[in-house]
């Protein structure tokens, strides 16, 4: 390769603001296909150390393949990924933790000995790691179910052992894949809560999921995937700023000369005009509409959301995916 | 590299042999307590028993059990004295003293060497002479096996103190070469058969105990730690090592039976190479057999989603071993022959056709070649299999928006 993967990741996607971080995660052109069958289309990533990252899409969209390729549990058809500068993710399996989407642990054994176990699988010593499982159990509060066994715990505890498992070898990446599918809202909670302590104190998070707005609470960057292809992958800010910021207006006045300053998507729905802020800025049209005598009640400008970036960057069919997902998990 | 804390990371990883360790490290202690091992430990009991109550077997060792009984080519007063003292002496040491019979009237007409070579009854060997100055005649293996218990015995039936033993007189019988071939055939198909069965036994086990590692959805998180290469080698480490307890508990309660009914190996034809390295053959036969077996069952179980799928793809490839092991048994009548190449260098058949020849042959160069051959055959095997299971396995996610997890299973299978 002539030039260095990070440099042309970075002219692909085109990041908004100079991120001097190296990257935790590249990856170029990745393509997988089953039985003839293109899961994942020429996938691009770029997430830098440190940096929460989500990968955000409907079941089915190339989430856990890109996820699997991305850490050597499968190997691309095309394309190449690089884990901190690694073409293979084996060579720093001490440095990744990994929750897959699926969860497993052998059900005979103890809490703290399947946390030492996963650690040990990372290449910290057994006693070690069952002894940092018990202190971890403890901090989270599971002090009490330490020495049960796998198939003596609720479905809610056994994940939190499997995701302290994930992070028994305090791992420089974490990749979560739907980490919060199947929570209650208290341990969804505390999950971000676990996601934010991993960043601050320097670890990359990457995790997959379907629920924009844990992408939108917790995520700097995103990669929106659907139909194998990422149509976006860059900041959530970036993502939100494809959209205008949508202004409502309400006026005194229903006709007059500063109808001509509202924009050609200005529609009316009750007493309220709605339309996307004009790219001459809010002083202009502020000014228009004084100036035009409008009688200005009240006027609010609304961001677009991750979900609205959504929508548009993937298209109607994906956010009803995502949403049927969301239903599904809900019920 | 574009990463400029790349190199730092180096050394970031288990290698292929410490990653294996950690597998087998677990699988052989789960295995080890588990209810499983139990039952692996009390397998070779099942033919036995049925054997037992067909009568077959049963008869076959009692046969085996009383094999060992020496006969008595003394004046009648001598026979008699002789009979009552180990009679006396096995009440007192049990199995150890052998039971002394009178041989029969045609018998006593022949040298108690041509009365050996007829191998008529349970004879193992025959004391002559008189109590005070007897003369053991037994083939070469056997007369240290009961030089011992004659002396003692003698002793005893003259009344002497527990110092005082006659001295013996030896006199070897020679085997023939014929019968010493037939002898050592029947050794070899003793020790393929045992081989086929242990190796059969165990490929099951480690086939199951993948196919319910997949069941449990663990496979993806070892698959993310390590390579596939350390799963399959710790598997098959862990099962070799579980092998090796189970054969030395069966060796043990094995060996204290039989030594109770006064049994031994001696019985059996000496092998080519003589027992000890016999054995030490059978031991590395066994592992490579299993290893073989068991990498070919890995890569099956490893693309099988259900046991049913795994019973599907496992029963051609028994079949195949139970056709190899015919083969190899085929081949063992043909020394020398193409046949008999054949089987040696094709992987499956290798191990029970090499220890066929240990027991007719005592060439040793070609077992040393074999066994790194059948070691290249298990690298290959082991790879491929790993290879298979990342192609063909982990090729999708999950499927449909609900996911059925173990722990929702468990709930619905505890309702």
């Amino acid at each position: 390769m002539d030039m260095p993967l990070s440099d042309t990741l970075a002219q692909d996607n085109a990041p908004q603001t100079a991120d001097t971080r190296p990257l935790a995660i590249e990856a170029r052109g990745l393509v997988k296909e089953f039985a003839g069958t293109r899961a994942v289309d020429g996938v691009d990533l770029s997430v830098p150390e440190g940096a929460i990252y989500g990968i955000l899409g409907p079941n089915g969209a190339g989430k856990t393949t890109t996820i699997r390729m991305l850490l050597g549990i499968i190997d691309p058809d095309d394309g190449v990924r690089r884990i901190f500068g690694h073409d293979e993710p084996h060579e720093i399996a001490k440095l990744i933790g990994y929750l897959p989407e699926e969860r497993g642990l052998y059900p005979a054994m103890k809490a703290y000995e399947a946390i030492g176990f996963m650690g040990a699988l990372r290449g910290l010593p057994l006693e070690e790691g069952k002894a940092r499982g018990r202190e971890l159990l403890e901090r989270h509060d599971l002090g009490h179910a330490a020495d049960k066994q796998i198939r003596q715990l609720s479905k809610g505890m056994a994940q939190t052992v499997q995701l302290l498992g994930t992070l028994v070898h305090r791992p420089k990446l974490v990749v979560l894949d739907e980490p919060f599918s199947g929570l209650d809202a208290i341990n969804q909670g505390k999950l971000e809560r676990m996601i934010r302590e991993l960043a601050d104190n320097g670890t990359t998070v990457i995790f997959s999921t379907h629920v924009i707005h844990h992408a939108e609470r917790l995520c700097e960057g995103v990669a929106i995937i659907a139909g194998g292809k990422v149509p976006y992958a860059g900041s959530v800010e970036a993502a939100r700023d494809r959209i205008p910021a949508q202004v409502r207006l309400e006026t005194r006045e229903t006709d007059g000369r500063w109808r001509s300053a509202l924009p050609d998507d200005a529609r009316r729905e009750g007493d309220f005009w709605y339309f996307s802020l004009p790219e001459s800025g809010i002083e202009t049209l502020l000014r228009a509409l004084i100036e035009g005598e409008a009688g200005i009640q009240s006027l609010s400008i609304e961001r677009a959301g991750l979900h609205d970036a959504f929508v548009h960057i993937a298209g109607e069919a994906a956010a009803r995916a995502l949403e049927a997902d969301n239903a599904a998990e809900n019920n | 590299m574009s990463n400029p804390t790349a190199s730092h990371h180096a050394s970031s990883r288990l290698s292929t042999l410490q990653a294996a360790y950690v597998i087998a490290r677990r699988d052989f202690l789960a295995i080890l307590f588990s209810r499983a091992f139990l039952f692996f430990l009390l397998g070779p009991l099942f033919p036995i028993i049925v054997g037992g109550l067909a009568g077959g077997i049963g008869s076959e060792v009692q046969r085996e059990a009383t094999a060992a009984e020496i006969g008595i080519a003394m004046s009648e007063a001598d026979s008699a004295a002789m009979v009552a003292s180990a009679a006396q002496l096995r009440e007192e040491l049990g199995g150890y003293i052998p039971p002394l019979v009178t041989l029969d009237e045609e018998q006593k007409t022949l040298e108690p060497v041509e009365v050996l070579k007829t191998k008529r009854g349970n004879l193992a060997a025959i004391v002559s002479g008189t109590p005070a100055e007897p003369t053991l005649v037994a083939p070469e293996g056997q007369i240290d096996r009961w030089r011992g218990q004659v002396s003692l015995i003698a002793a005893n039936s003259v009344g002497a103190s527990a110092t005082q033993f006659p001295d013996i007189t030896f006199e070897k019988v020679a085997t023939s070469g014929a019968a010493e071939k037939r002898n050592r055939i029947q050794t070899a198909q003793a020790g393929q058969m045992l081989l086929f069965l242990l190796t059969m036994l165990l490929g099951g086990m480690v086939l199951s105990n993948l196919v319910e590692e997949k069941g449990n959805k663990i496979i993806e998180v070892l698959a993310a730690a390590i390579p596939m290469d350390s799963v399959f080698l710790g598997k098959l480490f862990a099962m070799l090592g579980v092998s090796f307890v189970g054969i030395a508990v069966w060796g043990s309660v094995g060996g204290l039976i039989f030594l109770a009914g006064g049994f031994s190996m001696g019985s059996f034809a000496a092998p080519a190479v003589g027992w000890p390295i016999f054995l030490a053959l059978g031991v590395v036969y066994f592992a490579m057999g299993y290893l073989i077996l068991g990498s070919l069952f890995l890569a099956i179980g490893s693309m099988a989603a259900t046991v049913r799928e795994v019973q599907t793809l496992s029963m051609p490839v028994t079949m195949m071993q139970l056709i190899v092991f015919f083969f190899a048994s085929y081949a063992m009548a043909k020394p020398g022959t193409a046949v008999e190449l054949a089987a040696a260098i094709f992987p499956f058949s290798s191990p029970f056709a090499m220890l066929a020849r240990a027991a007719q042959v005592d060439t040793l160069w070609p077992h040393a070649l074999a066994i790194a051959w059948q070691a290249i055959a298990v690298a290959i095997f082991v790879k491929a299999g790993a290879t298979l299971f990342r192609r063909k396995v982990m090729n999708s996610g999950p499927r449909g928006g609900k996911k059925a997890r173990w722990w929702h299973r468990r709930t619905k299978a505890d309702a």
